[in-house]
C-alpha cells in the first residue's frame, strides 16, 4: 500500500505547530513553538496575543516541519488542521494559512477536531493501540471522558459541568502564588507535600455519574487560604497543592474507573495537557493495573498540543475519503463527533 | 505582470486578478458570512473566472492593516500560505493607502476614515501627482477632531471615504472648514483590484516580502497590552 504523509497544524490556544506524520503513526517532525513565556506575564492566555504570536510564526513552523521531515510540500497527500473547539482568532490563522496552502498545493484538506487529535496522540507511540477504548482527556480547556468506539467515533461519557481540570489547576496555582501555567507548578511542588494534610471534597454530580466538577474544589482552596489568612496561620503551600492535586485526581481516577468497570473495557487511556501530570499518570498506572486493564498514556510532548496528533486524527479522515470544503471555518465550541 | 490581491480587513472581503493593465476579475462580498467562509472559495472563483491558473500568479498582495484584527489575519494567513505553497512573493498592502487609490486623478487631498471604534479613526492623507499616490500623513489610528484639523490646516479640497464615513459624517459636517466631500459607495470601501495596482507598484520599486516576513500592522495594541501599560505607567507615577 501507498505511503501516505499528512502535513498537521495545530493553533487552538497558545502553540503554534506543525508536523508531518507517515501512516498516521510515524512522526517525521513535530515542530513546536509555545508562546508561553508571553502569556505567563499575564497570567494566563491572551486571545489576541496567540492570534498575532501565531500569523508571526506559522509559516517557519511549517516550513521547519517539512525541512525536518525532509519532505517537499509536493510529496504530501494531505494538509490538516485543527478547525476547534479553541479560542477563535488562534484557531482562524491556523485555518486559513491551512486552507490557503492546501489550495496552492493541491492538496485535499482536513478538518480536524482538537480533543480528537489529543485521543489520536495515543496512536503515535503505541502501534498496537486500537479502538475501542476508553480514554480520559484532561487539559486547560478540556475534561472529557470518552468512550473511543472506532476510529472518528466517540461517545462522550462524562464533561466538566464547569472549570476543565487544568483550569482549576491554573487558578489555584495562582492564589498560592505559583503562577501560570498551574499543572507543571503544582505538580512539582505537591511532591513535596503531604497529599493527606487538608481535605478537599471530591465533588460528585448527582445522576451523572461520569461528570466533573472543579469549581466547588477550587472554591474550597480559596476560602482555606482566606481562613488561614484570617487566623494568621502560615500556609504550608506544598501541603495544598498536593492536598488539592490529590483531591482532582481522586475525581479523575473514580470516574474514569467507574466507566471501564460499567463497559467492561480492556484498554484506558489518558489525553491533553494535564495527562503529563505525574500524579494523574501513577494513579491511573496503578487503577488501572489492578483491574488487569491496558493502560496507554503519550510521553509529555505528544500531551501538550502539537501537529503530530493532527496529522494522526486526520490519516483515519483520509482513509475514509472525509475531507474539508474551502468553506472550512474556525468552530471555538465545536462538540467531539460533530462534523461540519 | 500577474497579481492575485485579496481584501479582508473590514466588512467587505475581495479578491482580484491583476494582469498588467488589465483587472482581469474581481470579486467582492458583503454579507453575513465570515470572512474566514467565503475568502477562499472567492478566490478559487476569481481565478477561475481570470482564465488563468494559480501557476501563472507572479505575486500574491494583501491589505496587511489597519482594520479588523481578525480580519486581517484571515487575510494575511491567507496570502501568506498561497505565497508560501506557489513560491511567490507577497505584497503587503497599507490598508489606508489601498482605499485612497479608489479617488485616482482627484484634484485635493484624499483622506480616507475607517472606523477604529473607541473614539478613533484609521486615516491618513493622500495626494495625488497624476495617477501617482502621495503619501502626505502616513496612516494612523487617531481621534476623527486630530486629522479633522489637520486638513483645516492644509485648506485645500478634500474628500472623505471609508467606512468610518457613515461614523463620522454628522461630525465632519460641524468641524470641516474646507471644501469636502464624500466619495459615493462603489468608490468608498477598500477593495482587491485598488489593492493589486498598488502592490504592482510595490513590486516594480521592489517593496515585497517572502511570505514568512510580513506581518499585519495593528497600528493598536491588544486590550491586555494596554491595560499593562496603563497599571506600569500608573505604578510609576
Amino acid at each position: 500500500m501507498k505511503d501516505i504523509y499528512i502535513l498537521g497544524i495545530e493553533s487552538s490556544c497558545d502553540e503554534t505547530a506543525a508536523a508531518v506524520v507517515k501512516n498516521g503513526r510515524e512522526v517525521l517532525s513535530n515542530v513546536i513553538l509555545s508562546q508561553i513565556d508571553t502569556h505567563t506575564i499575564y497570567g494566563g492566555v491572551v486571545p489576541e496575543i496567540a492570534s498575532r504570536k501565531h500569523i508571526e510564526s506559522i509559516v517557519q513552523v511549517v516550513r521547519e516541519a517539512l525541512d525536518r521531515a525532509k519532505m517537499q510540500s509536493s510529496e504530501l497527500d494531505a494538509v490538516a488542521v485543527t478547525y476547534g473547539p479553541g479560542l477563535v482568532g488562534p484557531l482562524l490563522v491556523g485555518v486559513s494559512y491551512a486552507k490557503a496552502y492546501a489550495y496552492g498545493c493541491g492538496k485535499p484538506l482536513i478538518g480536524v477536531h482538537h480533543i480528537e487529535g489529543h485521543i489520536a496522540a495515543n496512536y503515535i507511540e503505541h502501534r498496537e493501540l486500537e479502538p475501542p477504548f476508553m480514554c480520559l482527556i484532561v487539559s486547560g480547556g478540556h475534561t472529557h471522558l470518552v468512550n473511543v468506539k472506532d476510529y472518528g467515533e466517540f461517545e462522550i461519557l462524562g464533561r466538566t459541568m464547569d472549570d476543565a481540570a487544568g483550569e482549576a489547576y491554573d487558578k489555584v496555582a495562582r492564589a498560592i502564588g505559583l503562577g501560570y501555567p498551574g499543572g507543571p507548578k503544582i505538580d512539582a511542588v505537591a511532591g513535596e507535600g503531604d497529599p493527606g494534610a487538608i481535605l478537599f471534597p471530591r465533588a460528585h454530580i448527582e445522576g451523572d455519574e461520569y461528570d466533573f466538577s472543579f469549581s466547588g474544589l477550587k472554591s474550597s482552596v480559596l476560602n482555606y487560604l482566606n481562613s488561614c489568612e484570617m487566623r494568621g496561620e502560615k500556609v504550608n503551600t506544598a501541603d495544598v497543592a498536593a492536598s488539592f492535586q490529590e483531591a482532582v485526581v481522586d475525581v479523575l481516577v473514580e470516574n474514569s474507573m467507574k466507566a471501564v468497570d460499567r463497559f467492561k473495557a480492556d484498554r484506558f487511556a489518558i489525553a491533553g495537557g494535564v495527562a503529563s501530570n505525574s500524579a494523574l499518570r501513577s494513579a491511573m498506572e496503578k487503577a488501572c493495573g489492578e483491574r488487569g486493564v491496558g493502560f496507554y498514556k503519550p510521553s509529555p510532548l505528544l500531551c501538550t498540543d502539537n501537529g503530530a496528533m493532527i496529522a494522526c486524527a486526520a490519516y483515519f479522515d483520509h482513509m475514509k475519503g472525509d475531507f474539508a470544503e474551502l468553506t472550512l471555518n474556525a468552530i471555538p465550541n465545536l462538540r467531539l463527533g460533530d462534523r461540519s | 505582470m500577474n497579481i492575485l490581491a485579496i481584501d479582508a480587513s473590514g466588512l467587505a472581503a475581495s479578491a482580484a486578478v491583476l494582469s498588467d493593465e488589465v483587472i482581469k476579475a474581481e470579486f467582492c462580498v458583503c454579507n453575513k458570512l465570515t470572512h474566514s467562509e467565503t475568502l477562499m472559495p472567492m478566490i478559487d472563483q476569481v481565478i477561475n473566472a481570470s482564465g488563468m491558473s494559480l501557476k501563472e500568479i507572479e505575486a500574491f498582495a494583501v491589505t496587511a492593516g489597519p482594520g479588523s484584527f481578525t480580519g486581517l489575519r484571515i487575510g494575511v494567513a491567507t496570502a501568506k500560505g498561497l505565497s508560501e505553497a506557489m513560491e511567490k512573493p507577497l505584497i503587503g498592502v497599507p490598508t489606508v493607502e489601498s482605499i485612497a487609490q479608489n479617488m485616482a486623478g482627484f484634484d485635493g487631498i484624499v483622506v480616507p476614515l475607517m472606523d477604529a471604534r473607541r473614539g478613533e479613526t484609521y486615516t491618513g492623507i493622500y495626494v495625488f501627482k497624476g495617477d501617482e499616490l502621495e503619501v502626505l500623513r502616513e496612516q494612523c489610528a487617531v481621534p476623527l477632531e486630530e486629522i479633522i484639523n489637520d486638513v483645516n490646516d492644509r485648506g485645500q479640497r478634500v474628500v472623505f471615504l471609508g467606512d468610518g464615513v457613515r461614523v463620522f459624517r454628522e461630525r465632519i459636517d460641524k468641524i470641516c472648514t474646507v471644501p469636502y466631500y464624500y466619495a459615493p459607495a462603489d468608490h468608498r470601501l477598500q477593495r482587491a483590484a485598488g489593492v493589486a495596482i498598488l502592490a504592482q507598484k510595490y513590486y516594480l520599486e521592489g517593496r515585497f516580502t517572502d511570505a514568512a516576513d510580513l506581518v499585519p500592522v495593528y497600528l493598536r495594541k491588544s486590550q491586555a497590552e494596554r491595560e499593562r501599560d496603563n497599571i506600569r505607567a500608573h505604578a510609576d507615577a
